[in-house]
């Protein structure tokens, strides 16, 4: 069973912020690195990301397995764009220094080098982030603090609806595929492509099915109990916006502004050091 | 079906994401490195036919995104879009297919897969390579090859077992009411 990321309630100063400051700093921080290709900028964010994540005192045994998937991922992406693209880096930076030959076309060149390492501290700058994210965030309170920003409270209960029912889920998800499995049906990869495809309808069936169920039921429960009605609603889980808020976003703000100017300087998002 | 966006769409949207997050776990690997074919496409594509485009949209964005968080830690934003782009388009004949008055026939069966390749074509070969190049700066061969794997997966399993699903869950809906129009 794969382990998901999950809310765990602690008392740290990330865990005393806002959900919609986590998610705006969360938000500028993945387009931010999106955007840059500019080492120095890069090695700055995961050197913040490093301190917030010790900070929000996120144990490894919540992170490490989902950690193990993403580098897996990663590695496949490199090989992935060296196999068939082995000379992106010389058409990004537009020089090429061969530092050794490994077989037919393909070269080992300085400048692709960098920029696969660039590509792989990309994955570093906005791990931590999701991290904090996701483990320091109170779902009820995300949503809460999103219509408080002006979000309509329809979508932000949505969101909320969401991240309440994935437990709920995955729970059926897991009681119908052992049900289907104690009945010999078989799901590993032993199976052949269309038997497989066949055999996962018999756990999307029941699992769909349920599903549209529960949307009757908690859709007719909302409207009894008159979601909806008015164009404001309260939340239990409400939390001012407190200095430290308006600090983390003004300072991440800050930030982005300055690595972007950094980055742009010369015109061009991408640097080295050969440059 | 109602037309604004009522209680029943809050609700579809957030249990539909929930779904959506949850299957991310069911990959079938097709023998080339790095692609599987996504049975959550295919409930996409099914809350997206049943409860239309903004329902599908959302659940695309919102689903993709969380999933993306929840299971691999990075969210990879030029594949996020693309999976909005699904929902909308094959949410955007959602009327047509009748599916909750059983009345999705053969006929409806045509439009939604004709419309889900465009969307899936739109997305996948257009849409996701593009944003790679822009956001990630890829190499372009790499990404419009994974783009070309990524819609074929994705006709393939919301034609089969998206259509199974609409006909199947159309049949069940349709007979929930006994009262028949007199002529």
């Amino acid at each position: 069973m794969a382990k998901l990321l999950s809310y765990e309630e602690n008392d740290t100063w990330i865990h005393r912020l806002s959900g919609i400051t986590k998610l705006m700093f969360f938000l500028m921080w993945c387009a931010l690195s999106a955007m840059t290709y500019d080492t120095r900028v890069l090695l700055v964010m995961i050197l913040i990301s490093l301190i917030a994540f010790a900070v929000s005192k996120t144990k490894w045994q919540q992170v490490g397995s989902v950690f193990k998937v993403i580098m897996a991922f990663m590695i496949l992406n490199l090989a992935a764009i060296f196999v068939m693209s082995p000379e992106q880096g010389c058409a990004i930076y537009g020089t090429r220094k061969v530092l050794f030959h490994i077989a037919g076309n393909y070269d080992m060149t300085r400048d692709q080098l960098f920029y696969m390492f660039n590509v792989m501290i990309k994955y570093f700058t906005v791990i931590p982030a999701v991290f904090i994210f996701l483990v320091t965030t109170n779902p009820s309170e995300l949503a809460a603090s999103m219509n408080r920003v002006g979000i309509p409270y329809t979508i932000a209960y949505s969101l909320s609806i969401a991240l309440r029912y994935i437990p709920d889920v995955q729970g059926d998800f897991h009681r119908i595929r052992n049900a289907q499995e104690a009945r010999g049906i078989e799901m590993s990869a032993k199976a052949k492509l269309f038997e497989r495809i066949r055999r996962t309808a018999s756990i999307i069936f029941p699992l769909l099915f349920s599903s549209m169920e529960r949307i009757d039921v908690v859709s007719n429960a909302m409207e009894l109990r008159g979601f909806g009605k008015y164009k404001k609603r309260t939340w239990y889980a409400m939390k001012p916006l407190r200095r430290a808020d308006y600090l983390v976003l003004a300072g991440t703000l800050i930030f982005v502004i300055c690595a972007l100017l950094v980055t742009y300087a010369d015109g061009s998002r991408f640097w080295a050091y050969w440059l | 079906m109602n037309k604004k966006f009522g209680i029943r769409e809050v609700v579809a949207i957030g249990i539909g994401t929930a779904l959506f997050v949850v299957l991310t776990e069911i990959q079938i690997p097709i023998g080339i490195p790095n692609t599987y074919l996504q049975p959550r496409m295919a409930v996409l594509a099914f809350l997206a036919a049943v409860f239309g485009p903004v329902v599908g949209g959302v659940i695309g964005l919102l689903g993709h995104a969380l999933g993306d968080a929840l299971f691999y830690g990075g969210v990879w934003w030029s594949w996020v879009f693309p999976e909005a782009v699904v929902g909308i388009g094959v949410g955007m004949l959602s009327k047509s297919y009748k599916v909750l008055e059983g009345g999705f026939d053969r006929g409806a069966a045509i439009r939604f897969n004709l419309v889900q390749i465009i969307a899936n074509a739109l997305a996948w070969i257009l849409l996701a390579p593009v944003l790679d190049i822009l956001i990630y700066a890829e190499p372009a061969n790499k990404v419009f090859i994974q783009g070309a794997f990524a819609f074929l997966g994705n006709i393939i399993i919301i034609g089969v077992l998206g259509t199974i699903l609409l006909f199947a869950y159309s049949r069940v809906a349709g007979k929930s009411g006994s009262l028949q129009q007199e002529d």
